[in-house]
């Protein structure tokens, strides 16, 4: 993308990084000090939607997951969001901005803040986390959470692509949301709360453009289970997604 | 079988690149040739259709590539270089020894050639050869280079009755920024030759279950895939030889019995290139315009900024292939010798696609090694059974590695600066920018390179270069200096020493000192290191006749060295010519006192 500018000031702001050396000597002989300028302090801007997608079983729902960074190297702002629709409601809509650090060869770290914006009350949340690729190729992610009224939280995210051919590839992901407390106005227990689970079969067109087929389950747990049942939904749920997986 | 996209051949025709035959008008004296001392270079946009979809390049005197400039050896020549780009510009005489402040690097040599201006290089050519020239910068991708020929003063070392330059390029219908940005967010974004559940199939008939699982298991452990040769490939490149893409032909000619003489340029942004003549035999006799004792290859690889002079002499009154086929085999660039224009022969298959081993991560291997890895590997062992002596060789210079953590140790009569590979793996593990130490790099000086070693053919090796005459210079070396070439392939991240070129200092020399650069190349990729400014002696087993070079194409897992007479005062640009990963900060200032 159109990288080089964006958001610099941001970043240099954020990173405390020191503006590159700029001030050329008036002589057609540079200073001393003069450098080259290389792409190597680059900022690049990238988002993803991992998931956008249809899921179709007893009831049906929209879903979508995403994230996007602006930054360098070294220092990014990163922007995660994803949501439910269905019936008209949005649920499960966590909301995340962070700061970004990458702190070893294979991983990030992140600090920010989260808001549940969805259709159930908001709820705001200091955000630490880690992200990055394990051994054997397995991109991982942990986030802990903690709100002001001391309710904690955690997410423990993980995908793998599994080439078939260069082009079609199967994606096994989980996501798995735990609580402390319960949080009744948001349909939360205490716990594991949630496991989403999916196993999608893509075939990139292009590497940034690629339909999925799949399915997926959705079970909820613990308390967060008997405020669906209470609710009349159903706490189980394998369904048949279609979708797109694009970035830019 | 790997299934792989197809890259992209090219038009027959197009409105920048008619098949013009360059190299044809350079013994014709056609008007792409310029000669005498005085030139006037012009850098602009030129619209241009390579693959079939219409794209702005950025050409010299509205060609691409620019025109061929014969000098002679002697001559003080006058180039006046206007910038009619929309950004600031220049010209690098790639190889040529002159004053600091003639190379064209800008923010090093000068300011650069801001848009609209003219700046006039002016400098003596003290040498002779094949050489090329080119922007030091993203615009060299979109067409900023062209070929330099110098004529000897006291006449060439080798009769030849056709004289034709090949210039090796490649050629994107995305923009570089475009590129890098996609390597940025996926890292294998070009390779179309990664392993899949049909290359485990394959592997597990061929090696057995255990030991592809466990090979699986040894490169994911990693996070590193072996199938990663280029960083930008055939999907979106396509190979351009003087200009024309492998369907356009391009053709030199020639009569039944004469001596051929061929300047090998490459001058691709990514590419490495292995190139053969099939029924032909190729007399190597320059590189990196210094004269070599010939040697005859049927195939040689050759690294961005390097060059080779052959000779061949073609009997029959028959087409020959020239075959340029990229070091992945993603594509290839292809041309054509013949009698008479119009003609074509058979264009061969490509070979398979090569497999890094555990040899091209800097670790042991052999007995007691991870000698399954590289066994294992699909397709071809590069090493199985190849170069064995030359790869447990001792290093010679090994027993310098200074005890001490500080800038500089002496050992015996030579200072050295720099890390051995146990310092580095101290200091740089978990380094965001580094994701492989060599703990064990060998002298591979006398392999051809993953996926040319015991492919059948004679294939130039760096221990076949010899010069005819001994080293300018016999004084040992008073200073070592070990440069790590490191990377993190995951994040498209391309550095010396860990540290990026934005927050290095620069390599210091005093004026006359006499310095072996040791190099240690960490990553699993090959890198052409190339030093401004001032010679770059291989140390390649040829003693004092070790041939003069100024681009170095160093193997994955490699410890190599030259030395180096700091004879030229001034700020000069030391990088990988991989031009991403010079971009990228894989690059560090020499400065000359």
């Amino acid at each position: 993308m159109k990288t080089h500018a964006l958001a610099l000031g941001t970043m240099l702001a954020v990173a405390g990084l020191s503006t590159p050396a700029g001030a050329q000597a008036s002589a057609t002989q540079p200073a001393a000090h003069d450098k080259p300028h290389l792409l190597d302090q680059s900022v690049y801007f990238h988002g993803i939607f991992n998931q956008l997608e249809g899921r179709f079983g007893e009831t049906s729902s929209f879903r979508w997951s995403g994230e996007s960074w602006v930054g360098t190297d070294e220092n990014k702002i990163w922007l995660r969001t994803e949501g439910r629709v269905e019936g008209g409601q949005v649920d499960d809509g966590i909301q995340e901005l962070f700061y970004a650090r990458s702190i070893s060869t294979y991983f990030n770290a992140l600090v920010g803040a989260r808001y549940d914006l969805d259709s159930q009350p908001g709820r705001g949340w200091g955000a630490i986390g880690i992200e990055g690729l394990a051994p054997q190729f397995f991109r991982v992610g942990v986030t802990g959470y903690v709100s002001g009224d001391g309710h904690l939280g955690a997410k423990l995210e993980g995908s793998y692509d599994f080439l078939f051919t260069q082009r079609l590839i199967l994606q096994p992901q989980f996501e798995m949301n735990f609580y402390t407390k319960d949080d009744p106005t948001r349909g939360i227990g205490a716990g594991l709360s949630e496991l989403d689970v999916g196993l999608r079969l893509r075939y990139e067109i292009t590497r940034q453009f690629a339909p999925y087929i799949g399915v997926t389950y959705l079970g909820k747990f613990g308390n967060t289970a008997n405020y669906v049942l209470q609710s009349g939904g159903n706490p189980n749920e394998v369904r048949f997604v279609t979708g797109v997986r694009a970035w830019f | 079988m790997v299934t792989r996209r197809q890259f992209v051949q090219g038009l027959t025709a197009s409105a920048a690149l008619a098949g013009m035959p360059l190299g044809a008008a350079l013994a014709g004296g056609a008007p792409q040739v310029l000669t005498g001392t005085d030139f006037k270079l012009e850098l602009a946009p030129m619209p241009v259709n390579i693959t079939g979809r219409p794209r702005t390049a950025t050409a010299i005197n509205g060609t691409i590539p620019g025109p061929i400039l014969r000098w002679r050896e002697g001559d003080t020549v006058t180039l006046a270089v206007t910038n009619r780009l929309p950004f600031t510009s220049s010209i690098h005489w790639h190889g040529i020894r002159l004053p600091t402040g003639m190379d064209g690097v800008p923010g090093l040599s000068f300011k650069g050639i801001a848009a609209g201006e003219t700046f006039t290089y002016r400098f003596r050519v003290p040498q002779s050869g094949t050489y090329w020239y080119h922007a030091h910068g993203p615009e060299e991708q979109t067409g900023v280079y062209g070929s330099i020929v110098i004529d000897p003063k006291g006449g060439f070392a080798q009769r030849f009755d056709r004289d034709y330059v090949v210039v090796l390029s490649d050629w994107s219908d995305e923009t570089p920024t475009q590129i890098i940005s996609n390597l940025k967010f996926q890292s294998d974004y070009y390779n179309y030759g990664r392993r899949t559940v049909g290359t485990f199939v394959d592997d597990t008939k061929r090696e057995g279950l255990g030991p592809t699982v466990s090979d699986r298991l040894l490169w994911g452990n990693m996070r590193m895939a072996p199938t990663d040769i280029l960083d930008v490939t055939g999907a979106t490149y396509t190979y351009l030889l003087n200009g024309a893409p492998p369907a356009a032909n391009w053709t030199a000619l020639f009569k039944p019995g004469e001596r051929v003489r061929l300047r090998f340029i490459d001058a691709g942004t990514m590419s490495i290139f292995d190139i053969r003549i099939p029924g032909l035999p190729m007399t190597v006799i320059q590189t990196d315009g210094n004269d070599i004792i010939p040697v005859t290859a049927d195939e040689f690889r050759i690294g961005p900024g390097e060059t080779y002079d052959v000779i061949v002499e073609p009997r029959d009154a028959r087409a020959y292939t020239i075959f340029v086929q990229s070091q992945d085999r993603s594509g290839f660039a292809r041309g054509t010798l013949a009698p008479r224009a119009g003609m074509a022969a058979e264009i061969p298959p490509m070979d398979p696609r090569p497999l890094r081993t555990m040899a091209d991560m800097g670790m042991q291997h052999g007995p007691g090694g991870h000698g399954s890895a590289s066994t294992s590997a699909t397709g071809n062992d590069p090493h199985a059974g190849n170069g064995g002596a030359a790869q447990s060789a001792p290093d010679p210079h090994a027993g310098h590695a200074m005890p001490g953590s500080g800038p500089a140790a002496m050992t015996g009569s030579i200072a050295v600066v720099g890390m051995t590979p146990e310092q580095a793996a101290a200091r740089l593990s978990g380094n965001v920018a580094v994701d492989n130490i060599a703990m064990a790099p060998m002298n591979r000086l006398g392999e051809a390179g993953g996926g040319l070693d015991g492919n059948g053919r004679r294939v130039l090796r760096y221990t076949d270069l010899r010069r005819p005459i001994p080293a300018n210079d016999p004084r040992p070396p008073t200073k070592e200096i070990i440069v790590h070439l490191t990377g993190n392939m995951e994040r498209f991240m391309w550095s010396i020493d860990g540290i990026k070129f934005s927050q290095a200092a620069p390599i210091v020399l005093q004026r006359n000192e006499r310095v072996r650069f040791t190099i240690i190349n960490d990553t699993m990729m090959d890198h052409p290191m190339h030093l401004h400014g001032v010679w770059s002696e291989l140390e390649n087993g040829q003693g004092e006749h070790r041939p003069y070079k100024h681009t170095i194409l160093v193997k994955p897992g490699e410890r190599l060295s030259y030395l180096v007479t700091a004879d030229e005062p001034g700020r000069w640009a030391f990088h990988c010519h991989l031009l991403y990963h010079m971009e990228l900060g894989m690059m560090r200032e020499v400065r000359i006192l």
